[in-house]
């Protein structure tokens, strides 16, 4: 039973492998350019095919004729939707969207149907010969328009009664909220804007179709495809293809970026698995950059109000949130959003009473899905922001505040969720050394400014998409005489490194050599199911499976050499390539020669291993379940900015970044993770906008900019030095105390960033991004208004 | 149509038959099969696909096949051996892994042949230098930092040893 009272962790074994700068498995692969991507690959007779996409934002589909474009020379198939009706959804209760739309369309881009073609250029030319009848409904674009009209609607109401452009609505109040509001001595409101942004991998979304008739196989698929959830992958192209899923196959070759942009299945897995039905030959479909921006699923664009209440001293009484979520066109993630845009901010801050209120639209634009930080990006940006609002009014120093708010460690949140360990205050106490902020703090010139924010992330979520009581992760070892081990892991590396994670695990825990070991990862037919790579539950879940199974194996090891030696299988160390006696470690044998003595002993030597979380770290309530992780990360940022008054232009100058990751398995990855993270939030901050045109500049509801010329991610010459502290607490549940590292440091960059503008020059910046033309306004306005902060436009 | 081609690409000779309207990075990846440059945005918007063309970075993804006739190309499978011996790593592909360089590794060939191209002047380039010389090539996992430190490292190692290789450990990067 895990609880608040659990004791704490017994002391830490010394470690050889894990803790230490290693290389990656995959490294040299990548810097070769031998890793083969989804798009490097390609099979004899391969197709290429081609979506045709919706030019309007909200449709009605009338007719498609496909005939010209079958009979244009070099095309081999053409699909439509009727053929791939079933609804399909990532969360199993929403199911609202097809493999290719049958009656109707819902943003520009929407796919109405397919071709596989000998070549690129025949696909183009074949999906234009392709005719379309619409009827033309009126698009709704806004989100609060969507809330308020019942005349347009973009879903059928799931009931009488409900409106169909509302997609989720959580309200939820935790603790006494008036009471907390009647005794605060100050209340601090604001009201925020969180601009949408897009994940923006390098590597195009691409998968490829392969379909075997006959033979042993008969009437078996396989789909490479550069997805983060090849096992949702599995479920839902068996369901929706009608296919049994033991005939379905998902390989996930090396995935060049996610960042939760390939977290749920899309149009072109299930075109290429049916068109490769359809003709029996290989199909691949690579999305072109346009694609990737309208397939989005990014960070949602949030309209928040916050008030916090708090005492003379500054510690926080109550807190009320209302939030409006810009879902798009379709549910994707969104009732997991809507839930994680209020469950997720209850730490690492105690707050005695809570309310939020959160109600996700349905508007004709590309879906909203899950970007690194999933809905807690948005209201971590208000309410930091607000703190700082707060620390100013009371005369405060922000980093003071935070700590006289800290809510400790081994505890539950407001909202019931069970808190283990957390380094928040050596975060805090990391940034501030770093930065010089004592010294530094308000001593700056106009125009240069420090500025801080806290946060704390899930280190995977609780429970899997769809009910079940199965392992979230599990990886099988087979070992070799020769004393190399592979590792069949089901889990998705992305470029996270979990391939390297559990072949460091096993260095550790058996002793052999990092190149003794193999790794098959992510392939449904051969690798134990993991659920994928999303909400930071990679190092936790596949971690602890992996030393699940490793420390079995080395069990059997240890029973047999010390039945050799006649010893205590205790005293067996593996190590070093070694198996030794503890006690005397010039008494040894090389590990093959360990594993030979096992097998002989035991038979052939394999092991499995798995995880599966607690189930008692949350409360009772409806909703209790979303948010709830087993170990939470907490972060500290302090960015440091200087701000052109005359241009309104913002330099980044340095961002600190202070993580409690549990303990860092490979310090060079976890910084790599932290780097990374803080270098997405402060693009997100001043320089992303996923945006769409309205009708005074150009077709309404058409991107804005779907190219990585006018979508500006930072270069090299736009990132902040970023400086990673790595802070340790080492979980109890964690392996080896670990927790995550990949999305928890992206969280406070944002509202570091804007209360350092502050800091510069005496603006609130309240909307994102932080570009030019708004902070140059918002100094426009102070300078007129005489006034100190600047609403959300 | 497709036109027979002489391309010499990592100091070997080619001849191919592509279509005429191909680009250099299609006919490398779909015409000669060396797939390590990577089409991020086909639009050279990204860098993933840079290649040198007599030894400068070119973006292969808006570079006409019929640039490269008669000139020398070079891909990053054509990096390995190129200041080292046959097959070994260069110093930068060593160091990209040592540092923690790559994450998902998409950008990674670009951004090699763009470093590379900065160390074959000048091996010991300022870290505003590098990030200068690698203002083309878009990176979305790592921030750029580790980037930055393993080029670092390789120039220190090009300019001591040549073709040592980096220590696997390296505790103490910058």
């Amino acid at each position: 039973m895990s609880d608040a009272s659990t004791p704490p962790p017994a002391p830490r074994k010394r470690e050889s492998v894990i803790g230490t700068r290693q290389r990656k498995v995959d490294g040299l692969a990548k810097s070769t350019g031998r890793a083969l991507y989804t798009d490097d690959i390609s099979l004899p007779g391969m197709l290429h095919g081609k979506i045709l996409r919706s030019p309007h934002p909200h449709a009605h589909i009338l007719g498609i004729d496909t005939s010209a474009a079958e009979a244009l020379p070099g095309v081999f198939g053409v699909v439509t939707g009727a053929e791939m009706p079933t609804p399909y959804g990532i969360i199993v209760w929403t199911p609202d969207e097809q493999a290719l739309a049958t009656e109707r369309v819902r943003y520009i881009g929407d796919g109405v149907a397919a071709v596989a073609a000998a070549d690129e250029e025949t696909a183009n030319q074949a999906v234009e010969l392709i005719r379309v009848e619409y009827e033309i409904l009126e698009p709704i674009f806004d989100p609060e328009e969507a809330i308020r009209r019942t005349d347009v609607q973009i879903h059928e109401p799931s009931r009488q009664g409900r409106n169909g452009n509302i997609s989720k609505i959580v309200e939820l109040e935790f603790g006494d909220l008036q009471a907390g509001f009647s005794d605060s001595a100050v209340v601090v409101n604001g009201e925020y804007f969180f601009e949408g942004t897009t994940h923006t991998p390098i590597e195009p979304h691409c998968a490829i179709g392969f379909w075997e008739e006959g033979g042993v196989p008969n009437g078996r698929l396989t789909v490479w495809s550069s997805t983060q959830v090849p096992h949702y992958l599995h479920r839902e192209l068996a369901r929706v293809l009608e296919l049994d899923p033991a005939k379905v196959r998902v390989v996930q070759p090396p995935v060049g970026g996610g960042f939760g942009g390939k977290s749920e299945p899309f149009d072109l897995e299930f075109c290429v698995a049916r068109l490769a039905i359809k003709t029996g030959r290989p199909v691949k479909i690579l999305y072109t950059r346009e694609e990737v921006f309208y397939a989005h699923r990014g960070r949602h664009p949030f309209h928040m109000s916050y008030r916090i209440g708090a005492t003379a001293e500054g510690r926080l009484e109550a807190v009320e949130a209302r939030t409006i979520l810009d879902g798009g066109a379709y549910s994707s993630f969104g009732l997991v959003t809507t839930y994680y845009s209020g469950q997720l901010l209850t730490a690492p801050y105690h707050i005695p009473a809570y309310r939020f209120h959160s109600t996700r639209a349905f508007t004709n634009k590309p879906a909203c899905g899950p970007k690194r930080g999933h809905g807690s990006v948005q209201p971590r940006f208000a309410f930091e922001v607000t703190l700082d609002r707060l620390a100013e009014r009371l005369g405060v120093d922000p980093i003071e505040l935070r700590r006289r708010n800290f809510m400790g460690e081994r505890t539950r949140t407001v909202n019931e969720l069970r808190v283990t360990s957390n380094g928040f205050l050596e975060c805090l106490d990391a940034v501030e050394r770093a930065s010089g902020w004592k010294e530094r703090h308000r001593n700056l010139p106009f125009g240069q400014g420090l500025g801080v924010a806290g946060s704390c992330y899930i280190s995977g979520t609780n429970y899997p998409i769809y009910p079940n009581e199965m392992p979230q992760s599990a990886v099988q070892l087979q070992v070799d005489r020769s004393g190399r081990v592979a590792v069949f892991s089901g889990a998705s590396d992305i470029g996270q490194g979990s391939d390297s994670l559990v072949a460091y695990i096993v260095c550790e825990e058996l002793g052999v050599p990092l190149d003794y070991v193999r790794v098959l990862s992510s392939d449904t037919d051969f690798t134990p199911v993991d659920l994928g790579a999303y909400s930071s539950r990679v190092t936790f879940m596949l971690g602890n499976a992996c030393v699940d199974a490793a420390r079995k194996l080395a069990r059997t090891v240890k029973a047999a050499v010390g039945e050799q030696w006649e010893t205590d299988p205790e005293r067996v160390l593996l190590a070093d390539g070694f198996a030794m006696d503890a006690a005397d470690t010039s008494r040894r044998i090389r590990i093959a020669e360990a594993f030979q003595l096992t097998e002989a002993r035991f038979g052939t030597l394999g092991s499995v291993g798995s995880y599966n979380t607690p189930k008692d770290v949350h409360g009772e309530y409806r909703g209790a379940t979303i948010g709830a992780s087993p170990a939470y990360s907490f972060t500290a940022h302090v960015a440091e900015v200087e701000v052109d008054a005359d241009t309104g232009f913002v330099e980044v100058r340095r961002i600190w970044i202070a993580h409690d990751c549990g303990r860092a398995l490979n310090p060079a990855i976890v910084e790599g993770q932290m780097e990374g993270s803080a270098y997405m939030g402060f693009a997100e901050a001043l320089m992303e906008e996923h945006i769409f045109k309205d009708e005074a500049h150009g077709r309404a509801g058409l991107h804005n900019a779907p190219s990585l010329l006018d979508y500006r991610i930072p270069t090299s010459l736009d990132t902040p030095e970023l400086v990673s502290l790595i802070v340790e607490s080492i979980d109890p549940e964690g392996p080896y105390g670990a927790k995550e590292a990949g999305e928890g440091p992206l969280h406070p960059s944002i509202p570091a960033i804007a209360n350092a503008i502050y800091n510069a020059v005496g603006v609130r910046m309240d909307a994102l991004p932080f570009s030019p033309p708004r902070v140059w306004a918002a100094l426009q306005r102070k300078a007129m208004e005489g006034e100190e902060r600047v609403a959300a436009d | 149509v497709k036109d027979l081609l002489q391309l010499r690409i990592n100091g070997q000779d080619h001849e191919i038959a592509v279509p005429s309207h191909y680009t250099l990075l299609e006919t490398l990846r779909y015409g000669v099969g060396l797939t390590g440059s990577k089409q991020g945005c086909d639009k050279g918007d990204c860098g993933a696909c840079t290649v040198w063309l007599e030894g400068l970075p070119t973006l292969a993804c808006i570079t006409p096949v019929f640039e490269a006739l008669g000139r020398e190309v070079r891909t990053v499978e054509g990096l390995a051996g190129f200041r080292t011996a046959p097959g070994v790593p260069h110093p930068l592909q060593d160091a990209f892994d040592v540092c923690g360089a790559a994450q998902c590794g998409f950008c990674t060939p670009g951004i090699l042949m763009s470093a590379a191209a900065l160390l074959e002047s000048n091996p010991s380039a300022s870290r505003q230098e590098i990030k200068e010389a690698l203002s083309g090539n878009l990176c979305r996992c790592t921030g750029y930092t580790k980037i930055i430190d393993a080029v670092e490292l390789a120039g220190r190692t090009l300019a001591t040893h040549r073709s040592a290789p980096a220590d696997p450990r390296a505790p103490d990067l910058p």
